[in-house]
């Protein structure tokens, strides 16, 4: 074990447990967006810390930039107006990356061992030297967050900046934010600061305001305090309720072993076939084969 | 003196092994990103990465591969009423009480359904495997179609890969098999015995 704050929970590919004597607080990002301005700064954060530098697109006549998640921007902005009752206008600024499930479908769907871990503090990491390119990531994550490189054909998606916080630090967004929407702690903690979010925003007048920390995904390491908790989709489709794809589930699931039993099962049926009837053999030398001969000679 | 009969010519003979030599190496490959237990099959590919780039090629050369050769056989592989009659007796079969079974052609119920199945099974999983096909294709479908593809996919290999044991443990089985895919030849017995009906056309007796 490198770091013992890099422990890790669960691994992709792999059947047997992985160490977890030790059992470290949970984190948690908490992303507030009644509190975000849009001012993207914790992209600029995200590129800085983790030395990505991603192509200048075209503007499309949004705010969004870059459009869209890729292997070199981990996170994005995403601008969502949207008329919430009638003449009230609303914009709504979502920071979009890898929310690491505590189910991480990703995780689930991996063939290569090692490639994808999750920590024993919950955040979810790709270890792109194990990667191996198959894109199964893709069809596991419920939140359409992993981007295969061009490049190099391996996984990329936000690591919650696994290297600060296994040393004691901040993810690089949380510490550039200016405002304070985003927060970094222990999930307890965050959950509990956001129920205190949650509870002002009700006093505001936003009645349905909700922290979300979907279960459908055993809950998740990035959460947000929604203004509308009612009407996620509202937020740049964020899924109302998230979960691994059922066929992703099956594939991954039982089918799993019980199809490669059966494979096994198929081998030990010819074995004992062969071991208990026995093969076919022709006699050469009868004149008229297809006729009963000697059972006894048949069946020895 | 044994007297052989040419069951396959060299090209229905090469095309088979083609067949047969991809569909290892595209089950082997395609196994070690199904389950774990099957991951080190991808050493024998150069690893991982390299399991990835050559399963989709393999499956490829496989599909080619298998269109001649169903081309080749379609026409022996049609079910009649005898064959029904033949699987009636699948348990004679299978317990050797060959005198109990009806008379066979080229090629009995059971050889037939094996070719039907690969005839259903190859063709999805190609289309299936274009679709989640990285980097190449995957990118331009939509991923509820690439979840949907990764089962089938999966489903379908299942299948054909118990097709094809059963096919491997038959000619394993069935004394003197082999030889029709290795030689081109069968014992005049054999075929008298198995394939009665072949026997016949073949010899005129």
């Amino acid at each position: 074990m490198a770091l013992q704050s890099l422990d890790i929970k669960a691994r992709s590919a792999t059947t047997t447990p992985p160490p977890r004597v030790r059992n470290p607080v949970h984190v948690a990002k908490l992303i507030d967006i009644s509190k975000c301005i849009g001012c993207k700064a914790c992209q600029a954060a995200c590129m800085e810390w983790n030395d990505l530098r991603d192509e200048i697109g075209t503007n499309v006549g949004l705010y969004d930039n870059p459009r869209d998640l890729t292997d070199q921007s981990w996170t994005v902005m995403r601008f969502s107006e949207v008329e919430v009752e009638q003449g009230r206008l609303e914009w709504l600024i979502r920071k979009d990356g890898c929310m690491h499930c505590d189910d991480p479908g990703c995780l689930k769907a991996c063939p290569s061992p090692g490639a994808i871990v999750q920590y024993a503090n919950g955040i979810v990491d790709f270890h792109e030297e194990h990667c191996i390119g198959c894109g199964y990531c893709i069809t596991g994550c419920p939140f359409n967050i992993p981007r295969i490189s061009k490049k190099d054909s391996k996984a990329y998606k936000c690591t919650l900046c696994s290297d600060r916080v296994a040393v004691g630090l901040e993810p690089a967004c949380i510490k550039t934010c200016p405002t304070g929407a985003l927060v970094f702690g222990s999930k307890q903690d965050m959950i509990h600061h956001a129920e205190g979010r949650v509870a002002d925003l009700k006093e505001r007048g936003y009645a349905n305001a909700a922290l979300y920390n979907p279960q459908g995904v055993g809950g998740t390491h990035v959460m947000y305090v929604l203004q509308h908790g009612d009407q996620p989709e509202l937020y740049a489709n964020l899924p109302k309720d998230p979960h691994i794809s059922p066929l992703v589930s099956l594939w991954k699931g039982v089918t799993k072993p019980l199809m490669s039993l059966g494979i096994g099962l198929a081998v030990f049926a010819g074995f004992f076939h062969f071991v208990t009837v026995g093969p076919k053999v022709v006699d050469e030398e009868d004149v008229d084969p297809a006729r009963p001969s000697d059972p006894s000679k048949e069946r020895s | 003196m044994t007297t052989w009969i040419r069951r396959y010519s060299a090209r229905e003979r090469s095309n088979h092994w083609l067949v047969a030599i991809s569909f290892v190496l595209a089950a082997l490959s395609g196994l070690a990103l199904f389950h774990p237990a099957f991951f080190f099959f991808a050493y024998l590919f150069g690893g991982g990465t390299w399991d990835r780039i050559l399963h989709p090629f393999i499956g490829v050369f496989l599909s080619l591969f298998f269109i001649a050769l169903a081309a080749r056989f379609w026409r022996f592989n049609h079910f009649t009423p005898a064959d029904r009659q033949w699987m009636k007796h699948i348990g004679d079969e299978l317990c050797n009480r060959d005198e109990r079974l009806p008379e066979v052609g080229k090629y009995n119920a059971g050889q037939k359904y094996l070719f039907w199945t690969v005839v259903v099974t190859v063709p999805t999983l190609l289309i299936s495997g274009i679709v989640i096909w990285q980097p190449w294709f995957a990118p331009y479908f939509p991923v509820w179609l690439l979840r949907v593809a990764v089962v089938v996919h999966a489903l379908t290999a299942w299948i054909m890969i118990l097709g094809i044991i059963v096919h491997v443990y038959a000619a394993i089985w069935v004394k003197g098999s082999v030889r029709a895919m290795t030689r081109g030849t069968v014992s005049a017995a054999w075929a008298k015995h198995h394939h009665r009906a072949w026997y016949r056309e073949m010899t005129g007796k």
